[in-house]
C-alpha cells in the first residue's frame, strides 16, 4: 500500500477512534461554544465586543484542537508504547503523523466553521469578507500550534502530568492573546509577550478576514510571526521527537 | 542465517551495557536469549529490531543492517515488545486489519486472530482485554504481516500457567510454519521448552551457548552419584564412560553393588544459576 493510501487509512482510523470517545469528542466541540455563549450573555456583549469575541474564540479553537489535542495524543501514545510499536512496523512515520495531524486539522476546520456560522446566525456577526485570508490563517495556525504541541509533548514526562503542562501554556496564552477582550487594555508586559507568541496574530488575521475587511496584505507581520513559529515548531518536533 | 551478530557493543556514556556479543540464529530456529535483568538482553534485541544504534560490531538481520531502518526489512520482521499498548477503543479485528495494511502480503485478519487464540474476541476493544488476551493481541499484531522473523521480548511475563502454555503452543506453531524466532526470557523452563538453542547473557557478554539440553557451565559436566556406607557420593566428570567403568570395576572386585547409581547432566537451571549467581544483586535494572 502506498504512503498516501496508508496516510488516508491512518486518518480514517483516527477519526473512528475520536468518535469512539463520545464524551471527549463532545467537550472538544462544545467547550468553545460554551465560552462563546457564556461570555456573550454574561457580559451582554455589544456589537464591538462580539466582533472581538468571535475571531478570538475561533483562534482559541485552533489552539485547542491542535496544540492541546496533539500534546495529549502524543504523550498518551508514547506512554502506552503505541509509538514504539508503530516504529517497528513498515508504516512510514510520515503516514502515521500525516493521519494523526490531518484528524486534528479536521477538528480545527469544523470548529472554526461552526463558530463563524453561530456568530452569524445567533450574534449577527457578518459572514467572512475574505475566505482566502481565513483559510491561510487557519492552516498556518494549525501547522504552528500542531507542531508546537507535538514538540511540547517531549517535555511532558507522563500522561498524568499532561493536563497540568498543557494548561500552564494554554490558559495564560488565551488570556493575553485577545480571545475574550481586546489586547489594547492589557498591561504593557503582557502585550509584549502576546506579540511574540503566535495566537494573537492568528486571531488578528481571523479578525481581519471575518470582521474588519482586511486581507493577507494587511497582516504581513502577523503572517511572518505565525510562519516563523510554524518553522520553529516543525524543527523542534523533528529534532526532539521521542518514540519511547 | 536469519541473524548474525559479531562483536556487538553498546555503551550508554560510561556504562557499557553490551560488551562484545557474537551469535548467529539459523533460519527456522527458535533461539532463546536468557539472562538476569540488566544483563544486556533487551539492549541487544532492540539493536536487532532497529530501535537503538550500536556502538561497535557487525549486525545482519535477514541480510539487512537494522540501523538503516529500511522498510523492506520491517516488512519481513514481526516484533513483540516487552510492554506496549494499543488504541484502547479499537477492537481486536480493527487493530489487526489496521496493522496488516502496512505489509505487502498480510495474513487474513480472521486467520491471524485464530492463530493467537483470540477467536470470539474479534469485537472486543483492546482496552477491555485481560492481560493475557492483550499479550495475544500483541502477538497477532506482530504476526499479521506474515513475517519470516519474529522477536519476542519476554512474551509470557505476568501470565498465569494456563496462558503461558497457550502462548507456548503458539510459539511452537510458529516454528512449525518455518518462522525464525528470537525469544528473550528470564523463565528457564520457557527457554528449555521452546528453544532449539539458547545463549546466556551476563554483564553484557554471552557466557554459554548451545542447545538447552547440552548446555554446560564447565567441561566437567556429568554428575555421577551413588550410595556408599549410607551417604551419597557425588562425582563430576567429563568422561562418564571411563569413570563408570572404573567405579563399577572396583565395586565388582570388592563384591559390592553401587546402590542408587545415577548419571545426570545439569539442568539448564543448574547451569544458569551457576553462571549468573555471583554479583546478581548488584546488576542494574534495565
Amino acid at each position: 500500500m502506498s504512503t498516501a493510501a496508508l496516510t488516508w487509512r491512518q486518518f480514517r482510523f483516527e477519526r473512528k477512534m475520536f468518535w469512539r470517545n463520545p464524551s471527549a469528542a463532545f467537550f472538544n466541540f462544545t467547550l468553545p461554544f460554551l465560552f462563546l455563549i457564556m461570555i456573550a450573555s454574561v457580559f451582554g456583549a455589544d456589537r464591538k465586543e462580539l466582533d472581538i469575541l468571535i475571531p478570538g474564540i475561533a483562534g482559541m479553537s485552533v489552539l485547542g484542537t491542535t496544540f492541546t489535542a496533539l500534546s495529549y495524543t502524543f504523550v498518551f501514545n508514547r506512554e502506552q508504547g503505541i509509538l514504539k510499536r508503530i516504529r517497528g512496523t513498515p508504516m512510514p512515520p510520515i503516514a502515521y503523523f500525516g493521519g494523526v495531524i490531518a484528524s486534528a486539522v479536521v477538528n480545527a476546520i469544523v470548529q472554526v466553521a461552526l463558530i463563524v456560522v453561530i456568530g452569524h446566525v445567533f450574534y449577527d456577526v457578518s459572514w467572512p469578507h475574505d475566505y482566502l485570508a481565513l483559510i491561510v490563517f487557519v492552516v498556518l495556525g494549525v501547522i504552528a500550534f500542531g507542531s508546537l504541541g507535538i514538540a511540547f509533548a517531549h517535555l511532558i514526562p507522563n500522561f498524568d502530568a499532561a493536563a497540568a503542562y498543557v494548561n500552564a501554556v494554554f490558559l495564560p496564552v488565551i488570556f493575553i492573546s485577545g480571545v475574550f477582550y481586546s489586547t489594547k487594555s492589557l498591561p504593557e508586559v503582557f502585550k509584549v509577550i502576546a506579540v511574540a507568541l503566535p495566537l494573537k496574530h492568528v486571531i488578528d488575521g481571523l479578525h481581519g478576514a471575518i470582521v474588519s475587511h482586511q486581507g493577507l496584505g494587511d497582516h504581513l507581520t502577523a503572517l511572518a510571526v505565525v510562519a516563523g513559529w510554524a518553522v520553529a515548531g516543525l524543527f523542534l518536533t523533528v529534532r526532539f521527537f521521542r518514540w519511547d | 542465517m536469519a541473524i548474525e551478530v559479531s562483536g556487538l557493543r553498546k555503551s550508554y556514556g560510561e556504562l557499557e551495557a553490551v560488551r562484545g556479543i557474537s551469535f548467529a540464529v539459523r533460519r527456522g530456529e527458535v533461539f532463546g536469549l536468557l539472562g538476569p535483568n540488566g544483563a544486556g538482553k533487551t539492549t541487544t534485541v532492540e539493536i536487532l529490531e532497529g530501535y537503538r544504534e550500536r556502538t561497535a560490531g557487525e549486525v545482519a538481520v535477514l541480510g539487512f543492517d537494522p540501523a538503516r531502518r529500511e522498510r523492506a526489512l520491517r516488512e519481513r520482521v514481526g516484533i513483540v515488545l516487552q510492554s506496549s499498548g494499543f488504541y484502547p477503543r479499537a477492537t481486536v479485528r480493527e487493530a489487526v486489519e489496521h496493522f496488516g495494511a502496512a505489509y505487502p502480503h498480510p495474513r487474513e485478519a480472521e486467520e491471524t486472530i485464530a492463530l493467537v487464540g483470540l477467536q470470539g474476541r474479534e469485537d472486543t476493544r483492546a482496552g477491555q482485554l485481560s492481560g493475557g488476551q492483550h499479550r495475544r493481541l500483541d502477538l497477532a499484531l506482530a504476526l499479521v504481516g506474515d513475517p519470516e522473523l519474529i522477536f519476542l521480548d519476554e512474551p509470557t511475563t505476568g501470565f498465569d500457567p494456563a496462558a503461558r502454555r497457550a502462548a507456548w503452543d503458539v510459539i511452537r506453531s510458529l516454528r512449525g510454519l518455518g518462522k525464525t524466532v528470537l525469544l528473550t526470557t528470564h523463565y528457564l523452563d520457557e527457554a528449555q521448552a521452546l528453544s532449539d538453542r539458547v545463549a546466556i547473557v551476563k554483564d553484557g557478554l554471552i557466557v554459554a551457548e548451545g542447545p538447552p539440553s547440552e548446555l554446560s557451565a564447565r567441561p566437567r559436566s556429568y554428575r555421577v552419584s551413588y550410595q556408599q556406607n549410607g551417604s551419597r557420593v557425588e562425582l563430576e566428570t567429563e568422561d562418564p564412560t571411563e569413570l563408570l567403568h572404573r567405579l563399577t570395576g572396583e565395586a565388582l572386585a570388592r563384591g559390592e553393588r553401587l546402590e542408587g547409581l545415577s548419571v545426570s547432566r545439569p539442568t539448564l537451571e543448574d547451569v544458569y544459576l551457576e553462571l549468573t549467581a555471583e554479583e546478581e544483586s548488584e546488576e542494574p535494572a534495565t
